[in-house]
Protein backbone atom coordinates (compact mmCIF):
# COMPACT_ATOMS: atom_id res chain seq x y z
CA UNK A 1 0.00 0.00 0.00
CA UNK A 2 1.39 3.89 -1.22
CA UNK A 3 1.75 5.69 2.04
CA UNK A 4 0.96 8.87 1.86
CA UNK A 5 2.61 12.03 3.81
CA UNK A 6 1.47 15.14 2.65
CA UNK A 7 0.77 18.56 5.36
CA UNK A 8 -0.78 19.92 3.06
CA UNK A 9 -1.78 23.47 4.48
CA UNK A 10 0.47 25.98 6.29
CA UNK A 11 0.20 26.16 9.92
CA UNK A 12 -2.62 28.70 10.70
CA UNK A 13 -4.64 26.93 8.33
CA UNK A 14 -4.14 23.68 10.38
CA UNK A 15 -5.30 25.36 13.82
CA UNK A 16 -8.51 26.66 12.38
CA UNK A 17 -8.41 23.20 9.65
CA UNK A 18 -8.70 21.10 12.71
CA UNK A 19 -12.26 21.13 13.69
CA UNK A 20 -13.77 21.56 10.65
CA UNK A 21 -11.49 17.99 9.70
CA UNK A 22 -13.50 16.66 12.76
CA UNK A 23 -17.26 17.69 11.46
CA UNK A 24 -16.15 16.19 8.51
CA UNK A 25 -15.33 12.74 9.22
CA UNK A 26 -17.70 12.51 12.14
CA UNK A 27 -20.96 11.60 9.72
CA UNK A 28 -18.93 9.11 8.13
CA UNK A 29 -17.41 7.75 11.70
CA UNK A 30 -20.40 7.82 13.37
CA UNK A 31 -22.50 5.56 10.92
CA UNK A 32 -20.16 3.45 10.21
CA UNK A 33 -19.87 3.34 14.50
CA UNK A 34 -23.65 2.52 14.29
CA UNK A 35 -24.21 0.38 11.72
CA UNK A 36 -20.36 -1.96 11.18
CA UNK A 37 -18.17 -1.41 14.61
CA UNK A 38 -21.11 -1.78 17.22
CA UNK A 39 -22.74 -4.69 14.86
CA UNK A 40 -19.51 -6.54 15.37
CA UNK A 41 -19.12 -5.87 18.76
CA UNK A 42 -23.13 -7.64 19.31
CA UNK A 43 -21.46 -10.75 17.22
CA UNK A 44 -18.72 -10.95 20.00
CA UNK A 45 -21.06 -10.58 22.84
CA UNK A 46 -23.16 -12.73 21.39
CA UNK A 47 -20.89 -15.54 20.87
CA UNK A 48 -20.53 -15.97 24.88
CA UNK A 49 -24.30 -16.17 25.37
CA UNK A 50 -26.81 -19.17 24.54
CA UNK A 51 -29.35 -19.93 22.66
CA UNK A 52 -33.06 -19.75 23.66
CA UNK A 53 -35.50 -22.84 23.11
CA UNK A 54 -36.84 -21.30 20.08
CA UNK A 55 -33.90 -19.14 18.65
CA UNK A 56 -33.07 -16.30 19.82
CA UNK A 57 -30.60 -15.14 22.24
CA UNK A 58 -30.43 -15.87 26.49
CA UNK A 59 -27.61 -13.87 27.81
CA UNK A 60 -24.61 -15.27 29.74
CA UNK A 61 -20.75 -15.54 29.84
CA UNK A 62 -19.32 -19.01 28.98
CA UNK A 63 -17.61 -20.17 26.61
CA UNK A 64 -19.74 -23.10 25.26
CA UNK A 65 -20.01 -21.87 21.87
CA UNK A 66 -16.31 -22.02 21.60
CA UNK A 67 -15.72 -25.14 22.71
CA UNK A 68 -18.85 -26.60 20.27
CA UNK A 69 -16.84 -25.44 17.74
CA UNK A 70 -13.71 -28.03 18.69
CA UNK A 71 -16.16 -30.99 17.14
CA UNK A 72 -14.63 -32.70 14.73
CA UNK A 73 -17.56 -31.80 12.37
CA UNK A 74 -16.89 -28.00 12.47
CA UNK A 75 -13.11 -28.87 12.73
CA UNK A 76 -13.12 -30.44 9.24
CA UNK A 77 -15.21 -27.86 7.79
CA UNK A 78 -12.73 -25.17 8.60
CA UNK A 79 -10.11 -27.20 7.64
CA UNK A 80 -11.76 -28.02 4.22
CA UNK A 81 -12.38 -24.16 4.09
CA UNK A 82 -8.58 -23.44 4.54
CA UNK A 83 -6.99 -26.07 2.14
CA UNK A 84 -10.24 -24.19 -0.27
CA UNK A 85 -8.82 -20.93 -0.12
CA UNK A 86 -5.33 -22.21 -0.14
CA UNK A 87 -5.59 -24.21 -3.24
CA UNK A 88 -7.23 -21.18 -4.65
CA UNK A 89 -4.95 -18.89 -3.64
CA UNK A 90 -2.25 -20.92 -5.72
CA UNK A 91 -4.36 -21.87 -8.80
CA UNK A 92 -4.61 -17.45 -8.73
CA UNK A 93 -1.20 -17.69 -8.79
CA UNK A 94 -0.67 -20.25 -11.40
CA UNK A 95 -2.80 -18.65 -13.69
CA UNK A 96 -2.24 -15.42 -12.66
CA UNK A 97 1.49 -15.27 -13.08
CA UNK A 98 2.08 -15.48 -16.72
CA UNK A 99 -0.77 -13.63 -17.53
CA UNK A 100 0.84 -10.28 -14.80
CA UNK A 101 3.96 -11.08 -16.67
CA UNK A 102 2.79 -11.24 -20.30
CA UNK A 103 0.71 -7.71 -19.70
CA UNK A 104 3.59 -6.39 -18.13
CA UNK A 105 6.05 -6.53 -20.71
CA UNK A 106 3.25 -5.24 -23.84
CA UNK A 107 3.78 -1.66 -24.65
CA UNK A 108 2.54 1.11 -21.96
CA UNK A 109 -0.75 1.87 -24.42
CA UNK A 110 -2.06 -1.49 -24.96
CA UNK A 111 -1.49 -2.36 -20.60
CA UNK A 112 -4.20 -0.19 -20.09
CA UNK A 113 -6.96 -1.72 -22.30
CA UNK A 114 -5.45 -5.16 -20.96
CA UNK A 115 -6.00 -4.30 -17.17
CA UNK A 116 -9.64 -2.78 -18.22
CA UNK A 117 -10.07 -6.25 -19.89
CA UNK A 118 -9.12 -8.18 -16.44
CA UNK A 119 -11.30 -5.98 -14.40
CA UNK A 120 -14.46 -6.26 -16.32
CA UNK A 121 -15.33 -10.16 -15.81
CA UNK A 122 -14.71 -8.59 -12.04
CA UNK A 123 -17.76 -6.31 -12.00
CA UNK A 124 -20.13 -8.41 -13.26
CA UNK A 125 -22.62 -9.80 -10.83
CA UNK A 126 -20.49 -12.83 -8.84
CA UNK A 127 -23.85 -14.54 -8.80
CA UNK A 128 -24.28 -14.04 -12.52
CA UNK A 129 -20.75 -15.26 -12.99
CA UNK A 130 -21.45 -18.46 -10.32
CA UNK A 131 -24.49 -19.52 -12.62
CA UNK A 132 -22.43 -19.73 -15.70
CA UNK A 133 -20.43 -22.17 -14.21
CA UNK A 134 -23.14 -24.28 -13.28
CA UNK A 135 -24.93 -23.76 -16.67
CA UNK A 136 -21.72 -25.19 -18.02
CA UNK A 137 -20.54 -27.58 -16.07
CA UNK A 138 -24.49 -29.57 -14.94
CA UNK A 139 -25.13 -32.94 -16.31
CA UNK A 140 -27.04 -31.26 -19.23
CA UNK A 141 -25.00 -28.64 -19.54
CA UNK A 142 -22.94 -27.34 -22.11
CA UNK A 143 -19.57 -29.19 -20.84
CA UNK A 144 -21.33 -32.43 -20.74
CA UNK A 145 -22.95 -32.36 -24.22
CA UNK A 146 -20.35 -31.26 -26.42
CA UNK A 147 -18.23 -34.00 -25.07
CA UNK A 148 -20.94 -36.58 -25.92
CA UNK A 149 -21.17 -35.23 -28.80
CA UNK A 150 -17.59 -35.57 -29.78
CA UNK A 151 -17.64 -39.25 -28.67
CA UNK A 152 -15.61 -38.96 -25.67
CA UNK A 153 -18.03 -39.79 -22.89
CA UNK A 154 -21.22 -41.92 -22.97
CA UNK A 155 -22.70 -40.79 -20.04
CA UNK A 156 -22.54 -37.52 -18.39
CA UNK A 157 -19.68 -36.81 -15.81
CA UNK A 158 -20.63 -35.23 -12.68
CA UNK A 159 -18.26 -32.08 -12.44
CA UNK A 160 -21.41 -30.18 -10.57
CA UNK A 161 -21.79 -30.40 -7.01
CA UNK A 162 -18.07 -31.69 -6.42
CA UNK A 163 -14.60 -29.61 -4.63
CA UNK A 164 -13.39 -29.54 -8.46
CA UNK A 165 -16.43 -27.32 -8.79
CA UNK A 166 -15.91 -25.49 -5.89
CA UNK A 167 -12.18 -24.53 -6.62
CA UNK A 168 -13.07 -23.81 -10.29
CA UNK A 169 -15.04 -21.23 -8.81
CA UNK A 170 -13.19 -19.55 -6.36
CA UNK A 171 -10.20 -19.44 -8.92
CA UNK A 172 -12.37 -18.11 -11.15
CA UNK A 173 -13.55 -15.39 -9.37
CA UNK A 174 -11.13 -13.87 -7.43
CA UNK A 175 -8.43 -14.34 -10.79
CA UNK A 176 -8.68 -10.24 -11.15
CA UNK A 177 -7.38 -9.48 -7.15
CA UNK A 178 -4.20 -11.90 -8.32
CA UNK A 179 -3.53 -10.23 -11.39
CA UNK A 180 -3.47 -6.72 -10.57
CA UNK A 181 -1.14 -6.57 -8.04
CA UNK A 182 1.23 -8.80 -9.42
CA UNK A 183 0.88 -6.77 -12.74
CA UNK A 184 2.15 -3.69 -10.47
CA UNK A 185 4.75 -5.36 -8.89
CA UNK A 186 6.32 -7.09 -12.43
CA UNK A 187 6.14 -3.80 -14.43
CA UNK A 188 8.22 -1.88 -11.88
CA UNK A 189 10.94 -4.51 -12.72
CA UNK A 190 13.69 -2.98 -14.77
CA UNK A 191 13.49 -4.86 -18.20
CA UNK A 192 17.62 -4.31 -18.33
CA UNK A 193 18.42 -6.89 -15.33
CA UNK A 194 16.84 -9.72 -17.50
CA UNK A 195 18.68 -9.18 -20.67
CA UNK A 196 21.76 -9.00 -18.73
CA UNK A 197 21.14 -12.00 -17.02
CA UNK A 198 20.00 -13.69 -20.57
CA UNK A 199 23.28 -12.09 -21.85
CA UNK A 200 25.23 -14.23 -19.38
CA UNK A 201 23.36 -17.60 -20.55
CA UNK A 202 21.01 -17.82 -17.71
CA UNK A 203 18.26 -20.33 -18.73
CA UNK A 204 14.72 -18.81 -18.76
CA UNK A 205 13.92 -20.85 -15.54
CA UNK A 206 16.85 -19.43 -13.76
CA UNK A 207 15.59 -16.03 -14.94
CA UNK A 208 12.14 -16.41 -13.07
CA UNK A 209 13.60 -18.42 -10.54
CA UNK A 210 16.49 -15.87 -9.56
CA UNK A 211 15.10 -12.62 -11.00
CA UNK A 212 11.75 -12.63 -11.39
CA UNK A 213 10.48 -14.39 -8.28
CA UNK A 214 12.03 -12.33 -5.50
CA UNK A 215 11.41 -8.59 -7.62
CA UNK A 216 7.83 -9.74 -8.08
CA UNK A 217 6.96 -10.84 -4.20
CA UNK A 218 5.00 -8.13 -2.61
CA UNK A 219 3.13 -8.45 -5.49
CA UNK A 220 3.01 -11.97 -5.13
CA UNK A 221 1.85 -11.87 -1.01
CA UNK A 222 -0.97 -8.84 -1.86
CA UNK A 223 -2.14 -10.87 -4.33
CA UNK A 224 -2.29 -13.86 -2.01
CA UNK A 225 -3.65 -12.13 0.33
CA UNK A 226 -6.31 -10.58 -1.41
CA UNK A 227 -7.79 -13.96 -2.81
CA UNK A 228 -6.70 -15.84 0.20
CA UNK A 229 -9.46 -13.61 2.24
CA UNK A 230 -12.33 -13.36 0.65
CA UNK A 231 -11.90 -17.26 -0.28
CA UNK A 232 -11.70 -18.51 3.14
CA UNK A 233 -15.27 -16.16 3.60
CA UNK A 234 -16.43 -17.80 0.99
CA UNK A 235 -20.67 -18.34 0.93
CA UNK A 236 -21.90 -18.49 -2.64
CA UNK A 237 -19.43 -20.53 -4.36
CA UNK A 238 -19.85 -23.57 -2.56
CA UNK A 239 -23.00 -22.86 -1.84
CA UNK A 240 -24.33 -22.96 -5.92
CA UNK A 241 -21.08 -25.10 -7.25
CA UNK A 242 -20.47 -27.41 -4.19
CA UNK A 243 -21.85 -30.90 -2.99
CA UNK A 244 -23.16 -31.67 0.37
CA UNK A 245 -19.72 -32.51 1.56
CA UNK A 246 -17.92 -28.98 0.19
CA UNK A 247 -19.06 -26.67 2.78
CA UNK A 248 -17.11 -23.88 4.04
CA UNK A 249 -17.22 -21.69 6.91
CA UNK A 250 -19.29 -19.04 5.40
CA UNK A 251 -22.34 -21.89 4.52
CA UNK A 252 -22.24 -23.16 8.39
CA UNK A 253 -22.68 -19.42 9.04
CA UNK A 254 -25.18 -18.82 7.23
CA UNK A 255 -26.95 -22.45 8.15
CA UNK A 256 -26.55 -21.72 11.86
CA UNK A 257 -27.81 -18.41 11.46
CA UNK A 258 -30.61 -18.50 9.05
CA UNK A 259 -31.83 -22.72 9.30
CA UNK A 260 -30.66 -24.00 12.83
CA UNK A 261 -31.28 -20.27 13.97
CA UNK A 262 -28.29 -20.92 16.49
CA UNK A 263 -27.28 -17.49 16.36
CA UNK A 264 -24.61 -17.42 19.34
CA UNK A 265 -22.87 -20.72 17.59
CA UNK A 266 -23.03 -18.81 14.51
CA UNK A 267 -21.45 -15.14 16.10
CA UNK A 268 -18.84 -17.75 17.32
CA UNK A 269 -18.06 -19.20 14.29
CA UNK A 270 -17.61 -15.64 12.54
CA UNK A 271 -15.59 -14.29 15.17
CA UNK A 272 -13.19 -17.45 14.50
CA UNK A 273 -13.54 -16.61 11.01
CA UNK A 274 -12.82 -12.92 11.47
CA UNK A 275 -9.70 -13.68 13.48
CA UNK A 276 -8.49 -16.01 10.89
CA UNK A 277 -8.97 -13.23 8.35
CA UNK A 278 -7.34 -10.76 10.91
CA UNK A 279 -4.39 -12.79 11.15
CA UNK A 280 -3.73 -13.23 7.88
CA UNK A 281 -3.43 -9.98 7.39
CA UNK A 282 -1.17 -9.42 10.33
CA UNK A 283 1.01 -11.91 8.20
CA UNK A 284 0.90 -9.83 5.33
CA UNK A 285 2.14 -6.76 6.98
CA UNK A 286 4.83 -8.11 8.53
CA UNK A 287 6.09 -9.57 5.39
CA UNK A 288 5.61 -6.58 3.47
CA UNK A 289 7.33 -4.62 6.26
CA UNK A 290 10.26 -7.26 5.96
CA UNK A 291 10.34 -7.00 2.19
CA UNK A 292 10.25 -3.01 2.76
CA UNK A 293 13.13 -3.48 5.30
CA UNK A 294 15.22 -5.84 2.92
CA UNK A 295 14.39 -3.04 -0.27
CA UNK A 296 15.83 -0.46 1.90
CA UNK A 297 19.11 -2.81 3.09
CA UNK A 298 19.87 -3.76 -0.25
CA UNK B 1 13.53 -15.84 -26.19
CA UNK B 2 11.04 -16.14 -29.22
CA UNK B 3 9.08 -19.14 -28.12
CA UNK B 4 9.03 -17.60 -24.56
CA UNK B 5 7.27 -14.92 -25.95
CA UNK B 6 4.91 -17.26 -27.73
CA UNK B 7 3.88 -19.45 -24.52
CA UNK B 8 3.14 -15.90 -22.55
CA UNK B 9 1.06 -14.62 -25.58
CA UNK B 10 -0.93 -18.01 -25.69
CA UNK B 11 -1.03 -18.41 -22.01
CA UNK B 12 -1.91 -14.92 -21.54
CA UNK B 13 -5.32 -15.00 -24.09
CA UNK B 14 -6.19 -17.96 -23.09
CA UNK B 15 -6.75 -16.35 -19.75
CA UNK B 16 -8.16 -13.78 -20.78
CA UNK B 17 -10.48 -16.19 -22.18
CA UNK B 18 -11.54 -18.23 -19.38
CA UNK B 19 -12.02 -15.18 -17.86
CA UNK B 20 -14.82 -14.14 -20.52
CA UNK B 21 -16.00 -17.31 -22.25
CA UNK B 22 -18.58 -18.62 -19.36
CA UNK B 23 -19.96 -14.81 -19.31
CA UNK B 24 -20.76 -14.85 -23.01
CA UNK B 25 -21.84 -18.28 -23.17
CA UNK B 26 -24.72 -17.33 -20.60
CA UNK B 27 -25.53 -14.39 -22.55
CA UNK B 28 -25.69 -16.78 -25.69
CA UNK B 29 -27.87 -18.83 -24.58
CA UNK B 30 -30.26 -16.57 -23.28
CA UNK B 31 -31.55 -16.54 -26.87
CA UNK B 32 -31.42 -20.11 -27.03
CA UNK B 33 -35.12 -21.56 -28.24
CA UNK B 34 -34.44 -24.93 -26.22
CA UNK B 35 -35.65 -24.91 -23.09
CA UNK B 36 -34.03 -27.89 -21.61
CA UNK B 37 -30.83 -28.45 -24.15
CA UNK B 38 -27.35 -27.30 -24.05
CA UNK B 39 -27.34 -27.14 -27.45
CA UNK B 40 -28.02 -24.35 -29.96
CA UNK B 41 -32.41 -24.75 -31.23
CA UNK B 42 -32.50 -21.68 -32.74
CA UNK B 43 -32.87 -17.66 -32.03
CA UNK B 44 -35.32 -16.33 -29.50
CA UNK B 45 -36.42 -13.64 -27.02
CA UNK B 46 -38.94 -15.54 -25.60
CA UNK B 47 -37.27 -15.62 -22.28
CA UNK B 48 -36.67 -12.02 -22.15
CA UNK B 49 -40.64 -11.50 -23.00
CA UNK B 50 -41.19 -13.99 -19.82
CA UNK B 51 -39.21 -11.60 -17.89
CA UNK B 52 -41.26 -8.81 -19.01
CA UNK B 53 -44.22 -10.15 -18.02
CA UNK B 54 -42.98 -11.05 -14.03
CA UNK B 55 -44.30 -8.89 -11.63
CA UNK B 56 -42.40 -10.15 -8.87
CA UNK B 57 -39.29 -9.10 -10.96
CA UNK B 58 -41.07 -5.65 -11.37
CA UNK B 59 -41.11 -4.99 -7.84
CA UNK B 60 -37.83 -6.65 -7.50
CA UNK B 61 -36.08 -4.36 -9.86
CA UNK B 62 -37.75 -1.26 -8.18
CA UNK B 63 -36.69 -2.25 -4.73
CA UNK B 64 -32.89 -2.58 -6.44
CA UNK B 65 -33.15 0.79 -7.58
CA UNK B 66 -34.20 2.23 -4.39
CA UNK B 67 -31.64 0.70 -2.34
CA UNK B 68 -28.81 1.71 -4.87
CA UNK B 69 -29.39 5.18 -5.45
CA UNK B 70 -30.62 5.95 -1.48
CA UNK B 71 -27.22 3.97 -0.50
CA UNK B 72 -25.28 5.70 -2.93
CA UNK B 73 -26.25 9.42 -2.31
CA UNK B 74 -25.83 8.76 1.38
CA UNK B 75 -22.49 6.92 0.58
CA UNK B 76 -21.44 9.68 -1.42
CA UNK B 77 -21.89 12.14 1.07
CA UNK B 78 -20.70 10.55 3.87
CA UNK B 79 -17.47 9.28 2.00
CA UNK B 80 -16.82 12.68 0.25
CA UNK B 81 -16.87 14.79 3.46
CA UNK B 82 -14.71 11.98 5.27
CA UNK B 83 -12.02 12.05 2.64
CA UNK B 84 -11.99 15.62 2.86
CA UNK B 85 -11.89 15.77 6.80
CA UNK B 86 -8.88 13.16 6.82
CA UNK B 87 -6.85 15.16 4.01
CA UNK B 88 -7.18 18.25 6.31
CA UNK B 89 -5.90 16.12 9.35
CA UNK B 90 -2.12 16.73 9.07
CA UNK B 91 -0.18 13.68 9.66
CA UNK B 92 -1.47 12.83 12.83
CA UNK B 93 -1.77 9.39 14.47
CA UNK B 94 -5.47 10.01 14.68
CA UNK B 95 -5.34 9.87 11.19
CA UNK B 96 -3.66 6.81 10.83
CA UNK B 97 -5.95 4.65 13.16
CA UNK B 98 -9.36 6.69 11.40
CA UNK B 99 -7.80 5.48 7.71
CA UNK B 100 -7.52 1.99 8.81
CA UNK B 101 -10.92 1.81 10.87
CA UNK B 102 -12.78 3.59 7.98
CA UNK B 103 -11.33 1.08 5.39
CA UNK B 104 -12.10 -2.17 7.77
CA UNK B 105 -15.54 -2.83 6.00
CA UNK B 106 -13.30 -3.37 3.05
CA UNK B 107 -11.22 -6.39 4.25
CA UNK B 108 -13.78 -8.13 6.75
CA UNK B 109 -15.23 -10.92 5.01
CA UNK B 110 -19.22 -10.12 3.90
CA UNK B 111 -20.63 -12.73 5.38
CA UNK B 112 -19.18 -11.54 8.65
CA UNK B 113 -21.01 -8.17 7.67
CA UNK B 114 -24.59 -9.62 6.88
CA UNK B 115 -24.59 -11.82 9.88
CA UNK B 116 -23.31 -8.73 12.52
CA UNK B 117 -25.75 -6.27 10.58
CA UNK B 118 -28.76 -9.09 11.29
CA UNK B 119 -28.06 -9.54 14.92
CA UNK B 120 -27.47 -5.43 15.27
CA UNK B 121 -31.12 -5.25 13.98
CA UNK B 122 -32.92 -8.31 16.13
CA UNK B 123 -31.09 -6.71 18.96
CA UNK B 124 -32.21 -3.12 18.48
CA UNK B 125 -35.77 -4.32 17.39
CA UNK B 126 -35.45 -2.59 14.31
CA UNK B 127 -37.56 -4.86 11.75
CA UNK B 128 -36.38 -6.04 8.76
CA UNK B 129 -36.91 -4.13 5.97
CA UNK B 130 -36.00 -1.85 2.75
CA UNK B 131 -34.52 0.51 5.04
CA UNK B 132 -32.50 -2.13 6.83
CA UNK B 133 -30.68 -3.05 3.24
CA UNK B 134 -30.27 1.26 2.57
CA UNK B 135 -28.58 1.15 5.77
CA UNK B 136 -26.36 -1.69 5.53
CA UNK B 137 -25.42 -0.85 1.88
CA UNK B 138 -24.49 2.76 2.80
CA UNK B 139 -22.08 0.78 5.56
CA UNK B 140 -20.55 -0.66 3.05
CA UNK B 141 -20.46 1.65 0.04
CA UNK B 142 -18.27 4.63 2.41
CA UNK B 143 -14.92 3.40 2.34
CA UNK B 144 -15.80 2.26 -1.50
CA UNK B 145 -15.97 6.19 -1.99
CA UNK B 146 -13.80 7.10 0.32
CA UNK B 147 -10.73 5.09 -1.76
CA UNK B 148 -11.67 6.24 -5.18
CA UNK B 149 -11.94 9.94 -3.54
CA UNK B 150 -8.62 10.13 -1.88
CA UNK B 151 -7.07 8.66 -4.58
CA UNK B 152 -8.35 11.69 -6.81
CA UNK B 153 -7.67 14.15 -3.31
CA UNK B 154 -4.06 13.19 -4.09
CA UNK B 155 -3.85 14.14 -7.09
CA UNK B 156 -5.19 17.75 -6.64
CA UNK B 157 -2.54 20.90 -5.93
CA UNK B 158 -3.15 21.85 -2.82
CA UNK B 159 -1.93 25.32 -3.58
CA UNK B 160 -5.02 25.66 -5.69
CA UNK B 161 -7.28 25.82 -2.25
CA UNK B 162 -4.75 27.91 -0.57
CA UNK B 163 -4.29 30.32 -2.59
CA UNK B 164 -7.67 30.73 -3.11
CA UNK B 165 -7.58 30.96 1.05
CA UNK B 166 -5.46 33.41 0.49
CA UNK B 167 -7.74 35.47 -2.17
CA UNK B 168 -9.88 35.76 0.63
CA UNK B 169 -12.17 33.23 -0.21
CA UNK B 170 -14.16 31.22 2.80
CA UNK B 171 -13.86 27.50 2.98
CA UNK B 172 -17.25 27.27 1.24
CA UNK B 173 -16.19 29.42 -1.43
CA UNK B 174 -13.00 27.26 -1.73
CA UNK B 175 -14.29 24.39 -2.30
CA UNK B 176 -17.57 25.39 -4.20
CA UNK B 177 -15.03 26.97 -6.94
CA UNK B 178 -11.63 25.57 -6.55
CA UNK B 179 -11.87 21.98 -4.93
CA UNK B 180 -15.40 20.97 -6.37
CA UNK B 181 -15.03 21.09 -9.86
CA UNK B 182 -11.19 19.33 -9.92
CA UNK B 183 -13.45 16.51 -8.30
CA UNK B 184 -16.45 16.22 -9.68
CA UNK B 185 -15.31 13.51 -11.64
CA UNK B 186 -13.93 11.25 -9.23
CA UNK B 187 -16.34 12.10 -7.19
CA UNK B 188 -19.44 11.17 -9.95
CA UNK B 189 -16.99 7.23 -10.60
CA UNK B 190 -16.77 6.75 -6.83
CA UNK B 191 -20.82 6.79 -6.85
CA UNK B 192 -21.49 5.20 -9.69
CA UNK B 193 -18.88 2.20 -8.47
CA UNK B 194 -21.06 2.45 -5.16
CA UNK B 195 -24.65 2.04 -7.34
CA UNK B 196 -22.88 -1.22 -8.85
CA UNK B 197 -21.65 -2.58 -6.07
CA UNK B 198 -25.24 -1.95 -4.52
CA UNK B 199 -26.93 -3.09 -7.04
CA UNK B 200 -24.60 -6.55 -7.43
CA UNK B 201 -24.96 -6.90 -3.65
CA UNK B 202 -26.19 -10.65 -2.33
CA UNK B 203 -24.57 -11.44 1.16
CA UNK B 204 -25.14 -8.18 2.82
CA UNK B 205 -28.93 -7.95 1.33
CA UNK B 206 -29.57 -11.78 1.85
CA UNK B 207 -29.29 -11.26 6.12
CA UNK B 208 -30.75 -7.88 6.08
CA UNK B 209 -33.73 -8.00 3.42
CA UNK B 210 -37.07 -8.46 5.57
CA UNK B 211 -40.30 -9.75 3.52
CA UNK B 212 -41.14 -8.33 0.18
CA UNK B 213 -38.06 -6.55 0.40
CA UNK B 214 -36.33 -8.76 -2.24
CA UNK B 215 -33.44 -7.50 -4.71
CA UNK B 216 -32.41 -8.20 -7.56
CA UNK B 217 -29.86 -10.52 -6.76
CA UNK B 218 -32.14 -12.07 -4.18
CA UNK B 219 -34.42 -13.15 -6.81
CA UNK B 220 -32.14 -13.95 -9.37
CA UNK B 221 -30.47 -16.28 -6.04
CA UNK B 222 -33.97 -18.13 -5.25
CA UNK B 223 -34.90 -18.80 -9.10
CA UNK B 224 -31.03 -20.44 -9.72
CA UNK B 225 -31.79 -22.52 -6.71
CA UNK B 226 -35.10 -23.53 -8.48
CA UNK B 227 -33.05 -24.80 -10.95
CA UNK B 228 -31.29 -24.06 -14.10
CA UNK B 229 -33.59 -22.41 -16.77
CA UNK B 230 -33.34 -19.84 -19.33
CA UNK B 231 -34.93 -16.97 -18.11
CA UNK B 232 -32.16 -16.56 -15.16
CA UNK B 233 -29.64 -16.69 -18.44
CA UNK B 234 -31.35 -13.86 -19.84
CA UNK B 235 -32.30 -12.03 -16.23
CA UNK B 236 -28.23 -12.50 -16.18
CA UNK B 237 -27.58 -11.31 -19.35
CA UNK B 238 -29.50 -7.92 -18.59
CA UNK B 239 -27.41 -7.52 -14.89
CA UNK B 240 -24.05 -8.10 -17.00
CA UNK B 241 -25.01 -5.55 -19.44
CA UNK B 242 -26.04 -3.07 -16.73
CA UNK B 243 -23.36 -3.76 -14.37
CA UNK B 244 -20.65 -3.67 -17.41
CA UNK B 245 -21.77 -0.39 -18.27
CA UNK B 246 -21.50 1.35 -15.23
CA UNK B 247 -18.35 0.48 -14.97
CA UNK B 248 -17.50 1.61 -18.17
CA UNK B 249 -18.92 4.67 -17.37
CA UNK B 250 -17.41 5.11 -13.56
CA UNK B 251 -13.60 4.09 -15.15
CA UNK B 252 -14.17 7.32 -18.29
CA UNK B 253 -15.21 9.66 -15.11
CA UNK B 254 -12.23 8.87 -13.11
CA UNK B 255 -9.85 9.00 -16.06
CA UNK B 256 -10.47 12.25 -16.76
Amino acid sequence: MKRFDRASAPPDVQSTGRRAAWSLISPAAGWLTVFFFVPLLIVFAVSFAARGTYGGIVWTLSFTNYLDLLHPLYGRIFLQSILFATAATAGCLALGFPLAQYIAKLPAGRQGIWLVLIMIPFWTNFLVRTYAWMFILRAEGLLNSTLQQLGLIQTPIEVLYTDGAVLLGLVYGYLPFMVLPLYVALERIDRSTIDAARDLYASRWAVFRRILLPLAKPGIVAGCILVFIPCLGAFITPDLLGGARSMMIGNLIQHEYLVVRDWPLGSALSFVLMLLVVGAMALYFRTEAKLIGQGRGA
Amino acid sequence: MKSGTVWLRSTGIATLLFLYLPIIVLVVFSFNASRLSAQWQGFTWDWYRLLARDASLHAATANSLVVAVISTVLATGLGLAASMGLERLPGSRARHVLEGALLLPLIIPEIMMGVALLLFFVTVKIPLSLTTVILGHTAFNVPVVMVIVRARLRKLDPRLEEAAYDLGASPWQAFRRITWPLLRPGVLGAGLMALTISLDDFIVTFFTAGPGSTTLPLKVYSMIKSGVSPEINALSAILVVLSMGLVALSLALQRR
